[in-house]
Parts: C-alpha cells; structure tokens; sequence
C-alpha cells in the first residue's frame, strides 16, 4: 500500500521506495531523513481543510512532513 | 608568540539543540559574522577549559549529511572538510546529537567520525528522551562509535563540565585513524539503526505529548484558526505593547533636545544636534519596542517547534502560487527584516522556489516600514472604534500587511509561471519535538537583534540623516526672501526634479524630497521628513512638536494613502539589494527585483491616489 494512503495511525514498514519517480533532490532528501526500506512508519496527521495534504509521517522516532506525491512513491507493508 | 586557541565546531542534525548547546557553552560571548565568501551567518564564541584555558567553538548551520542538498549544508561540509578558503579547519568536533532520534541522526554522525578529527559526542536533550520513555546507555554508544559520549541537556547547562574535559582530552590525545566509513547511504543508515538498537535500554511508546499537541495544531481546520489567532495576535502585539516604550524613548529625546537648547546658544552646531541628529535618528529609535517585540514572537515560534507547523499547515496554500511551506518560514521571518528572510531561504531545496521567494520577500512588511505606517496612520486615521476591540488604526495597519501578501502571492504566481517557469515545488521537512523556548536563548537573540539595529540606527541612518541635514541646510536662503530654506537649499533642488515623476501619483516636493534618502532605507523617510519640518520651522517651538500634526496640516488625505501604498512595494532598502546580489550571485535578479517593485508601488500610490481623489478626499 502507497503511503499517502495508508489510514492515520496505522503502523507500517517501509517495503520499497521508488527513487526514480522523485527528482534528485527530495530522493536525497528523503533518505537523509531516515527514509530506507525496512522502517517502521505511520501516518500521523493530514494537511488542512479539503486538501488533506501534506501528510506529517512517523519515521523511526521523528516526524516528518511529505506531500502525497512524494509519499505515492512509498510502498508500505501493513505487519501481519 | 601566543598560540591561537583550539577551534571546536558544533555540528549536527538541525533541531538536535545544537544551537542551545553553543549558547549554554559560549554565554553571551558571541560574535555574528558571515563566512568568507558566503553569507551564511558564522556564528562563533570563546568557552574555557577548566583551568581557565581558552578554546574558540563555532555554532554550523545543522546538515543531515556532508552530501549537501542546501547553501546551509555546503558550508558544514566545506568547513568540515578544512575546504572553505580563508577559514582554518577545525581542531575538532562537537558532534550534537538528539538523544530522542537516534535511529535518524547516528547516521550522519558515524560520517562525522569518520572524518578522523579528534571528536567527542554530546548526546543532548536527553531529559526530553527520558520523557518520551526511552533509557539509554552511553556507555555502549561510545563503544561502537569509537569516540568519548556525553550526556547532555543544554537547557539546563548539565553535563557541560564533563564535555569540556571530554574535548580537552579529544584534543591532546588523538584518537587511531579509524576505519573508511561503509560505502553506501542504505549500508550507513543500516549501521546506524543497529548501534541506536544496541543502545536503547528500554523504551514506552513516545512522543506523546509532541503528538498530541500536533493533534490540535495541525487539524485540518482547527490548525488554521489557530495560526491566523497566532498571526493577528503577533500584530496586535506590535502595535499595543509598544506604546509605552515609545513614549519613554520619545521623552528621553525630547529632555536631550530641551537639554542642548539650553545650554548651546542658537546657531549651526544647535541646528546640527537638534535638527539633524536628534529628529533624525531619535525618530527612527523609538521604533525599536515594535522591532523587539516582532522578533520576539518568531523567536518564540522557532524555539518552540511551531513554525515547521505553521509551514505544514501554509503548505497548500503556498502550492497555490507555486511555492511551498518552505517558503512560509522565510516570508514569516520577513515581516521582521527582509535581510534574514531572505538568508533564511538558503534551507529551500529547490533553486527556483527559493529565486521566487527571495524576490518576493520584500513584499512582506518589514518593521523598517513600520515607522512610516505608524506616522502616517497617527496623522492622518482618526482613532475611531470599529467594533470591540478594533481600532480603525490597527484595521488601517492590518489591511497594509495584507496588501503586501497580496502583492507578494500575485508576484509570486506570475514569477514561477513566467520568470522562472517552475512547474512542480516540493514540501519536505523535519518537523522537531515541541520544547519550551530557554529565556536565556531567547533574550540573547533578541539582544543580537537590537545590536544590529541600533548599530543601523547609529551608522548608515546616523551618515544619511547627517547627509540630509547638510543638504537642506546649504546654501543658505538669502534674508528676507521669500523661498524657504528647504526650496532654497541643495536637496530642495534635487527634490524639484524628482517632483515631476511623482507628482501624477500625489506626490508633494517633500515627499520627492524624502524618497531621496529612504533608498538607503525605508525608515529614514521618517527621519528625512522630520528633518525637513524641523529645518523648515519658523522656530524652534514648533519644531519641538512631533511630526504627525504637521504631516496632517499640510497633506491631504490622498497624498498620505498614495504615500502609504508606495511603501507597501517600494524596494527601498539597500542592503535588501545587497543581500539579494550576493544571494543570487550576481546583478540580473536584484535589478529585475528593483525594478517590478518600483513600477508596482508607481502604479499601486497612483490607483490610490485617484481612487481618493474621486471620492473626494
């Protein structure tokens, strides 16, 4: 399941990101930011009004703020 | 010979408290300056060995990895490195670490490490992580990464001792040359994990409080009110706390002004004092409780961990004109000073996003505008009631500011469409654990920020009110004719020709006269102005009154609007300019910022103008 849509507080792993979709930059970034396969993660907050966009994460033990395209390229397992 | 101090950088993740730490290490010993070459801010401080020894710390911009994504980055990695010219490598280095997030800050330390300085670690706001439920155990930590750690809480100046004999020893007793740091970012980040695992002793579930405070603060609607409540609040603030101080400073020049009319008879010298520097500079002091109090509340809102949220939830809205919650931050800051804002757009990833917002980041209203505001609406806005709590001043005020976003939102949608024909803008952030801001913190922000104002008010607005006073004052209308000295004088003539451009958007030859000196900045109309009406005075009596009455005597109202509206856009500020140049690496973007701010603030005070005509005013 893509990250942005992965429901609020649910606890997820990271199984694949897809790092050609993203441009150099936010990719760096990303993985700068603890962003790898294998972490745990969870949807936290959705931005305001109708948008619901950006999406504030749980990644590791910090919270980070993505927009959901970038978060589309974040494939999530839900545990078993 | 003396031997030059050892050289400690502090680098590390941002929000790792890096910056608390310097302060609790440094005190106020500080000093700001720029790196060669660059305008990053340097910040550095003197700390003492415990035999009094001294050792010189500097403070880098916080990094996630020496693999720069941003300006900010490039100077950690380049000072690291020993490759910024003209500044020596250092001896060592302070690695600050957030106890909280290990799993994501290790990795950037274990490429630290593996630079072989001699380094010690702090691992700071440890008291927060033990909040959140986590126990950890430094010994392990130091173990695996070969280096001496130190537990610390910057805030509370604990384990500050220990760090400094941890770095003393660091100093005298390299470390072995360790092993080349595993190749890949995924393999690092792998390490990284695995060593933050080892050392966690036990954990609860965390972050509870950062998470539910995000709960309220971050809700889809509840989040925006609270951040508009926020914003109105800020600019209440400014405008009503102040009061009181700017009376104090008002008194105090004018007993200094009584003061030299009593002792130095009447003359050139008199005029000099009275005149030129006391209504000069004296008229732009007093707005230093609006500048402080400004300050203040974004201070505030850094220290505390709520402005990535105030980014977060602008996001949206920023995406509309093509920009991000990046942006919001710098803009935000803007409203103090335009100069820090658009320093502050260094953090932006993209380089066009971050082009659009330095050009745009004049539009947010500065607090050099604010004694022009504040003059003009005292003069000229009665100070009516418009519902509870309201004033027709603050609406006035208020609806400047958002004349400015306006202007700054449209700017912006056409720049990315146009200029620098962006199509996508991105949104990526670390968003820190809430924290009370430390007062001390806080308090030496904000006295570095009165210094550079007062060191503004003292040196080029001081030179330019000297200037001004000068050219005003000669040659000397001759007796019993009847020009007035100001028409008579040198700036008088200048102001004749400027007087034709500005007269079809209600511009009078005072005004031209002012304009003149505000490019070096904006407040300085005010002083300018002052000048002019002090010199101008039959005597000295009424050049002892302040300035708003006799704006209102001699203006109308148009005029004063047109006037107010000029200044929502005018790139009056030359150190703006200046920043802009050196920010952007060249002329190109400051000249094409100057000039579609003059042409909007040309075309912005004469709509005004003869709207107001047309009504009458």
């Amino acid at each position: 399941m893509q990250l942005d849509h992965l429901p609020l507080n649910q606890i997820a792993v990271i199984r694949a990101i897809d790092w050609e979709s993203l441009p150099d930059h936010e990719g760096h970034r990303l993985r700068s930011l603890g962003f790898e396969p294998g972490v745990t993660i969870e949807a936290l907050h959705k931005g305001i009004l109708m948008w619901r966009d950006p999406l504030a994460v749980r990644v590791g033990r910090m919270t980070v703020a993505l927009r959901s395209d970038v978060a589309a390229a974040i494939d999530c397992a839900l545990p078993v | 010979m003396t031997q030059m101090p050892p050289l400690v950088a502090l680098v590390g993740n941002p929000n790792a408290g890096k910056s608390a730490l310097f302060n609790a290490l440094t005190g106020a010993r500080q000093k700001i300056a720029n790196y060669p070459g660059v305008t990053v801010e340097r910040k550095s401080g003197r700390a003492a060995f415990a035999d009094g020894r001294p050792v010189e710390m500097i403070d880098l911009p916080g990094a996630y990895s020496l693999d720069p994504d941003s300006l900010d980055e490039a100077v950690t990695r380049d000072v690291v490195l020993g490759k910024l010219e003209g500044h020596r490598r250092p001896d060592a280095l302070l690695i600050v670490l957030d106890a909280g997030n290990l799993d994501n800050h290790l990795r950037f330390a274990l490429e630290l490490i593996a630079q072989g300085l001699p380094t010690v670690v702090a691992l700071n706001m440890i008291d927060l992580a033990e909040r959140d439920g986590l126990r950890l155990d430094v010994h392990i930590l130091a173990r695996a990464l070969g280096v001496p750690v130190i537990e610390t809480v910057a805030v509370r100046r604990r384990g500050l001792e220990p760090l400094m004999t941890a770095l003393d020893q660091a100093l005298n007793y390299p470390r072995p040359v360790p092993e080349p740091v595993a190749a890949s970012f995924g393999a690092q980040n792998q390490r990284a994990r695995d060593i933050a695992r080892s050392a966690i002793i036990s954990e609860t579930a965390g972050r509870q409080w950062t998470r539910r405070l995000d709960a309220i603060l971050l809700h889809p609607v509840g989040g925006v009110v609270i951040l508009l409540a926020l914003l109105f609040l800020m600019f209440q603030a400014v405008y009503g706390w102040s009061e009181a101080p700017i009376g104090w400073i008002e008194s105090g020049f004018a007993l200094l002004s009584d003061g030299i009319k009593n002792v130095l008879p009447d003359g050139l010298l008199r005029s000099f004092l009275t005149d030129g520097v006391i209504a000069g500079v004296g008229s732009v002091i007093v707005f230093l409780p609006q500048i402080l109090i400004l300050f203040l509340f974004i201070l505030l809102l850094e220290a505390s961990g709520y402005m990535t949220r105030a980014a977060f939830v602008m996001d949206r809205l920023m995406a509309a004109v093509g920009l991000s919650g990046h942006s919001f931050i710098p803009l935000l800051s803007s409203f103090a000073c335009a100069i820090p804002g658009i320093m502050a757009t260094r953090t932006i990833m993209d380089q066009k996003e971050r082009l659009a917002t330095i050009l745009i980041a004049p539009l947010m209203t500065c607090s050099a505008r604010l004694p022009v505001y504040t003059v003009i609406i005292g003069a000229f806005i009665p100070a009516s009631s418009v519902g509870p709590g309201i004033g027709l001043q603050g609406l006035v005020l208020f609806g400047l500011y958002i004349a400015g976003i306006l202007g700054a939102m449209l700017a912006a949608a056409v720049i990315q469409r146009f200029v620098t024909q962006s199509r996508t803008s991105s949104f990526l952030i670390e968003m820190p654990r809430y924290q009370w801001p430390r007062p001390g913190d806080i308090a030496i922000n904000l006295w570095q920020r009165a210094w550079v104002f007062l060191r503004r008010a003292g040196t080029i607005i001081f030179a330019a009110t000297i200037i001004l006073w000068a050219l005003l004052s000669f040659p000397k209308a001759p007796e019993g004719s009847n020009v007035s000295q100001v028409e008579y004088s040198v700036a008088g003539r200048i102001a004749d020709g400027l007087e034709p451009i500005v007269r079809p958007i209600g511009f009078n030859h005072d005004i031209a006269l002012a304009l003149i000196p505000a490019m070096a900045a904006r407040e300085v109309a005010v002083s300018a102005l002052a000048t002019v009406y002090a010199i101008d005075a039959a005597d000295d009596d009424a050049a002892a009154t302040s300035l708003g009455p006799k704006l209102a005597a001699d203006w109308s109202l148009a005029t004063a609007l047109a006037f107010l509206a000029w200044f929502v856009f005018a790139p009056q500020c030359i150190s703006t300019i200046a920043v802009t140049r050196r920010e952007t690496n060249g002329w190109k973007w400051p000249i094409f910022m100057v000039s579609y701010l003059f042409a909007l603030a040309y075309a912005a005070a004469g709509i005004t103008y003869w709207t107001a005509r047309s009504f009458g005013l």
